[in-house]
């Protein structure tokens, strides 16, 4: 009755979104292993093995796994489930994304995407129409593989000791797609996915210099930036901060939105975040209708006025 | 080259969507219907890269019930070369439609697949994948770059935290995501045209495909309504609000 949960890595790192995944896993058994596949990626395991609640790790190490490329990692978790595995499980972020229907069709089962709520080890609730109608589904498949909304479990501890890490083979190299180049956004404010407070901007702001405003306030509060499609679209911060149901879901404690409508496309990714604020100067923003704190106003003039008070 | 493009009828993505008062479903009947915008979006890119002259044949495909025709019919309003329906009134799952697509990509051997990321209704982000998987070719899922070269497709990726481009094999899977292009207006000259373009249609029940759905809906509900708190008259109020009454900042 074993669980298995993917971890996403870069191969020194292990990401925190496995932190909730090993969360909702312990609310479907105690026999729960985590796969760490990389390229000299034991540091990973390690990391993975502090964690509570798991009962091992196993650790595939090859030259092919460098990437976390679903093609490669796609057959190795299909062999390891013939070991007992009754739940794969990972994060609904772009890796676990990319990997987990490869994973479910080579087994021959449908899979569930962005689960929220556990019912029972084959029932789940989910989010369907932008989060507009919450689902419960019942999984008959002999396997379910799942991808886990992160924002929905309360993250797992680290402990001091450490569970087992074993070593498995790797399955043989695929090789029809290889990694070219990767971008990643270096910042040093907080993660999006984990940062307490997230302040998003959306057309309002009217060019990139004006996010300069947010960033200002992100600093002050130690928060993450976001963004609605239509900034993005518009080129004045880049893909990987948008909220919304295409983009990243966030639930933090505190969301302030600032020159941004509201589209329900946008609320499906910050609708769950503790406190709402929304900074918007037309009063009929569908934003105002679910903010705890609507301030109906011209940005410019709010922002700089916002980043004094802070400081004070 | 032939590239050949699922696409799927959803709700319009401006619907707020009612679920039935059986709790069966949502609300369809007299909703506005088209199809699926990140399946507009592949149709799109399929398009520019035949007009770049890399591809002969563009090929739209539905799996649904008759009245999904529309959605391939606005894909050959768009430029699409012809249609195909795989008709079925069974409700679908991604990995029965992955294998009905599967069906179909053995008949006309595209070398490229472009499907969506995401059907906006179900939110699944699933059946490109598992069509690959089904297939045994490669992957580039939420593509907002796409080049094509003899033999490989180069796909920019848009990833949690940056972008991520690989080289893949053809034939391969590619999936979409919304930077890739904005899509062309259909223009009046054009849905007239589009009429008499080809559309075949196979009866999908009729094959011999496992399309028995693994997955059972409960149960439908809303989320939690979240309530509008209060207006607030300046930034000291709300700095005051968020220090003393929310004690987040
Ligand atoms: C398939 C699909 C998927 C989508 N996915 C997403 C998604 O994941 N995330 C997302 O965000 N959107 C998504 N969208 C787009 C969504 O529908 C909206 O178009 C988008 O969220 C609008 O962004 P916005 O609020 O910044 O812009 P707008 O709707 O144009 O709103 C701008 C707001 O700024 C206010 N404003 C302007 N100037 C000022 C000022 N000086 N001071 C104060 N306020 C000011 C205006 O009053 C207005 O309310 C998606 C759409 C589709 C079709
Ligand atoms: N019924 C369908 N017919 C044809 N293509 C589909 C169908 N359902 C999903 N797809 C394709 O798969 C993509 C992702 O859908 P989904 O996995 O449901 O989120 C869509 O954008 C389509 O390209």
């Amino acid at each position: 009755m074993g669980i298995l949960i993917i971890a996403e890595h870069d191969n020194h790192i292990l990401s925190e979104s496995v932190l909730p995944v090993v969360s909702a896993a312990t609310q479907l058994g105690k026999d729960i292993t985590i796969l760490v596949a990389g390229q000299d990626c034991h540091k990973v395991a390690e990391q993975a093995a502090s964690i509570n609640g798991i009962t091992r790790v196993w650790l595939a190490e090859a030259e092919h796994y460098q990437h976390q490329l679903a093609e490669e990692l796609a057959p190795l978790i299909v062999d390891q489930v013939a070991k007992g595995i009754n739940h794969v499980m990972a994060p609904s972020s772009t890796f676990g994304k990319d990997l987990m229907p490869r994973v479910a069709a080579m087994l021959n089962v449908e899979q569930l995407s962005d689960i929220t709520v556990i019912v029972s080890e084959d029932t789940f609730v989910r989010p369907t129409y932008a989060g507009n109608v919450m689902a419960t589904v019942k999984c008959e498949g002999p396997v379910k593989v799942i991808t886990v909304r992160t924002t929905a479990f309360e993250p797992v501890n680290v402990r001091d000791s450490a569970a087992e890490i074993i070593s498995i083979n790797a399955a043989p190299k695929l090789g029809v797609s290889e990694f070219v180049e990767g971008i990643v956004t270096e910042s040093d404010r907080p993660d999006l996915n984990t940062a307490r407070v997230v302040i998003s901007g959306g057309r309002g702001l009217g060019d990139a210099e004006s996010f300069k405003l947010l960033e200002k306030i992100a600093d002050q509060l130690g928060a993450a930036i976001g963004a609605s499609r239509a900034a993005v679209d518009a080129g004045y911060i880049s893909n990987d901060h948008q909220v919304g149901q295409t983009g990243r879901v966030v639930a933090p404690e505190l969301y302030i939105a600032v020159g941004i409508s509201g589209a329900i496309q946008h609320l499906a990714g910050m609708k769950d975040s503790k406190v709402i604020v929304a900074i918007n100067k037309d009063p009929e923003a569908p934003i105002f209708e679910i903010a705890d704190y609507g301030l109906v106003a011209d940005l410019f003039q709010v922002l700089p006025e916002l980043s004094d008070a802070l400081s004070k | 080259m032939k590239i050949l493009v699922p696409v799927k009828r959803t709700i319009d993505a401006n619907i707020h969507v009612r679920i039935k008062s059986d709790g069966t479903g949502v609300e369809q009947e007299n909703v506005k219907m088209g199809i699926n915008p990140f399946c507009e979006i592949a149709v799109e890119a399929a398009l520019q890269m035949k007009e770049a002259g890399a591809v002969e044949e563009v090929i739209v495909v539905t799996v649904g019930q008759n009245v999904c025709e529309d959605v391939l019919r606005h894909g050959l309003a768009m430029g699409a070369d012809r249609g195909i329906l795989m008709e079925t009134d069974q409700s679908l799952q991604p990995l029965g439609i992955a294998r009905v697509l599967e069906y179909v990509i053995k008949k006309e051997s595209p070398q490229l697949v472009i499907a969506g990321k995401q059907s906006i209704d179900s939110d699944n982000n699933q059946t490109g994948q598992m069509l690959a998987a089904l297939l045994g070719w490669p992957q580039g899922t939420f593509a907002s770059k796409i080049e094509i070269t003899l033999d490989h497709v180069k796909v920019t990726r848009e990833v949690d935290k940056g972008l991520r481009t690989l080289s893949l094999q053809l034939p391969a899977v590619v999936t979409t995501d919304l930077r890739l292009n904005e899509p062309r207006y259909l223009s009046l000259p054009n849905i007239m045209k589009a009429r008499k373009k080809p559309i075949d249609i196979i009866n999908a029940s009729e094959l011999e495909i496992n399309i028995i759905p693994q997955l059972k809906t409960l149960k439908l509900e809303y989320p939690p309504k979240r309530n509008g708190g209060v207006r607030l008259a300046s930034v000291e109020d709300l700095v005051d609000k968020l220090r003393n009454e929310a004690r987040v900042i």
